[in-house]
């Protein structure tokens, strides 16, 4: 059988194959996200008394919590990405697993204000504002989710054995992503009420 | 891109939580700025999120020394999101059109969203959930008998 030749590098752009491919991901993902908060925007302009009643029943201090999560989780992949430029396999693991762990946290205090909203009565048929607050932030959360289990992938299945080190990086973009799109639905679904 | 010199992540890190706080903060104080309540919310709360994913992108990503094909990529998405939003804009934020026009009456919506808001009504009743899900279930049967 003949060799397999893998491409790991693309001459025109200078990025390797890996990162790009994240950033078109990235790319896309800005549509998805960008086209759910652009759709609430456009309600919101136009129903803003009545959204602004349902806003108020968000909890602002879960949300805030969340953010500091995710802010701080974002330090922590970027130290991990730097361990992983110095070929410390024990540092990049220990920084991933403190990403997880922080995932960890924002996925516990969303389960919980989920419960606290549907004990309440909020369900995603309620009204047109909570059927955007359930796709917008469950969306978010199955990213988030999907973004812990392929860092315990790459911790344990890579980093471990000291192989594959740009996969460090390029779970890193994904997570700063997810950052940043918590950024925004922060002020819109929690802070404008 | 292990070429360039990494700024200092923690430096960054410490604005992005000062900025957090501020937007947490800004709306909070907001009525105290009278007439300019709104635009210190939308800076506040808006304008500094801009911000924050300004840093993010440019130092944690590393956008700022990344090949220029990646904020190319980035930048045409988000220009395609923009003709999404003004394209759309233009049918969602008017009521009226050629043969259409939008049956919403926001006067019921903002009674019915304030009957079953539990920040509104926690007050009056005991039991928070127990309210939450009656004005739930009273504006369903309200729904059947339309």
């Amino acid at each position: 059988m003949a060799h397999q030749i893998i491409a790991t590098g693309r001459s025109r752009t200078g990025i390797p194959t890996g990162r790009l491919a994240v950033w078109w991901v990235i790319g896309s993902e800005i549509l998805i996200f960008g086209g759910l908060i652009a759709s609430y925007l456009l309600n919101r302009f136009n129903h803003g008394p009545s959204w602004s009643v349902e806003a108020a029943n968000t909890n602002t201090f879960i949300g805030a919590c969340n953010t500091f999560w995710l802010l701080t989780s974002s330090l922590f992949v970027v130290y991990a990405h730097a361990a992983s430029e110095r070929r410390d396999a024990a540092k990049t693991r220990m920084w991933i697993w403190l990403t997880i762990l922080l995932g960890g946290f924002f996925m516990g205090f969303k389960t919980y204000e989920y419960a606290t909203e549907i004990h309440h009565g909020f369900t995603l048929f309620t009204s047109n504002f909570w059927s955007f607050y359930y796709t917008a932030t469950g969306l978010h959360g199955f990213h988030v989710l999907c973004g812990m289990v392929i860092l315990a992938l790459i911790a344990e299945r890579d980093v471990k054995h000291e192989k594959n080190w740009h996969r460090v990086e390029n779970i890193g973009l994904y997570w700063h992503f997810v950052d940043i799109v918590w950024i925004f639905l922060f002020p819109l679904m929690y802070i404008a009420k | 891109m292990a070429g360039h010199n990494h700024p200092s992540y923690l430096k960054i890190y410490i604005i992005l939580v000062v900025l957090f706080a501020v937007s947490v903060i800004g709306p909070e104080v907001a009525p105290m700025f009278g007439a300019y309540a709104k635009a210190v919310v939308l800076l506040t709360a808006f304008g500094i999120a801009i911000w924050k994913a300004y840093l993010v992108c440019a130092y944690f990503m590393h956008l700022k020394f990344e090949k220029v094909y990646a904020p190319y990529i980035l930048l045409a998405c988000l220009s395609l999101l923009f003709v999404f939003f003004f394209g759309t804009a233009t049918d969602a934020m008017f009521s009226n059109g050629h043969n259409w026009f939008k049956d919403l009456d926001e006067e019921a919506m903002v009674k019915e969203a304030e009957a079953r808001s539990y920040v509104l009504n926690k007050d009056s009743h005991g039991d928070h959930g127990d309210h939450g899900h009656g004005a739930h279930d009273d504006h369903g049967d309200e729904d059947k008998a339309h």
